[in-house]
């Protein structure tokens, strides 16, 4: 039988309970770097200020308020 | 007969999203560099001029040319990495509730869905501001106005969804879901706080430009991730179609 060219879709892993813990604590790493780069100030960093400044013009051209 | 597929793992989808949300991270910076820093510079020499005369300029801790080069493209790519990790997480866990056939319509409609509750709907409650528009006094209140907009954002989007759902004809079905979206919008829109914070004599063309340009950044991000996360997962279901173990012999 000739392959059709239609890319078919992707077989997922079933959503069990470990793979939902593993996606949960993944997402909280993704959510701490979003807010690393949106809104802290040396906490998370521990870079003092420097981060915060250096990433200063990215936080106004994201939408993120910033002062 | 379904042809035996291999299964991607989770963390395979999960750098697939990181690598595309670099992607397009980098390439909305290059993006903002070129269409936003213009009116960031103008922006800051407004605020300069402002400050009071004779005082001695503090040393800053970061150089303005770092700022807007470096500086730029790091917060882009570190953030689209971020919520391209998100997205790819979504679509491993959402991917079997978007009842649809295809790889590129399910990624492309996240990242569409993305746009729409983290971007749109928070840009037209709160608008973007340059340098120098913006009282330092209000940034706590104004942070976590922002951060439950997006939340609200995503809500209005899931309930568009969830509205859609509840029809079956198709006009019937496009109706309820702009009547849900619209719905949690306007809720959140009149319960937030509003702002407002423009300087009288802050030139109008500025801000305006300002915040098209960075309207413009977010969305060449999440087009860009979206794009460029379907291609890849078609490009893994290719590969695994064809490294995927063989139909066992006595498969017709
Ligand atoms: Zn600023």
């Amino acid at each position: 039988m000739p392959k059709a060219h239609t890319t078919k879709p992707l077989a997922l892993p079933a959503v069990s309970p470990r793979l939902l813990a593993t996606a949960a604590g993944f997402t909280g790493i993704m959510l701490l770097l979003a807010y690393l780069v949106a809104f802290d100030q040396g906490a998370i960093s521990q870079s003092g200020m420097y981060l915060h400044e250096l990433m200063h013009d990215g936080r106004h051209l994201l939408g993120v308020p910033c002062h | 007969m379904p042809l035996t597929h291999g299964t991607p793992r989770y963390i395979q989808l999960l750098l697939r999203g990181l690598l595309a949300g670099l992607i397009a991270g980098l390439l909305a910076g290059a993006f903002a560099y070129i269409a936003g820093e213009p009116h960031v510079n103008a922006a800051i020499a407004i605020e300069q001029a402002a400050a009071p005369a004779g005082e001695p300029g503090e040393e800053p801790l970061v150089e303005r040319d770092i700022q807007s080069t470096v500086g730029l493209l790091l917060a882009t790519g570190l953030y689209g990495a971020a919520l391209g990790g998100i997205l790819a997480t979504a679509y491993t866990v959402l991917r079997r509730r978007l009842r649809t056939g295809s790889d590129t319509t399910a990624a492309l409609g996240l990242a569409a869905a993305a746009l729409t509750g983290i971007v749109v709907v928070p840009y037209l409650k709160y608008p973007p501001n340059p340098p120098a528009v913006g009282n330092p006094d209000t940034i706590d209140q104004r942070t976590a106005a922002y951060l439950a907009v997006l939340v609200l954002g995503l809500v209005a989007v899931w309930a568009g969804v969830l509205a859609a759902r509840t029809q079956t004809h198709q006009w019937r079905r496009a109706a309820a879901g702009t009547a849900g979206f619209l719905t949690v919008v306007a809720i959140a829109y009149t319960l937030l706080p509003t702002f407002d914070e423009v300087p009288d004599d802050f030139p109008a063309t500025l801000l305006w430009n300002f915040r098209i340009s960075s309207l413009g950044t977010q969305v060449v991000l999440w087009t860009t991730l979206g794009l460029t996360y379907a291609g890849l997962l078609n490009q893994l279901a290719d590969t695994l179609t064809r490294t995927g173990r063989p139909e066992p012999a006595t498969t017709p």
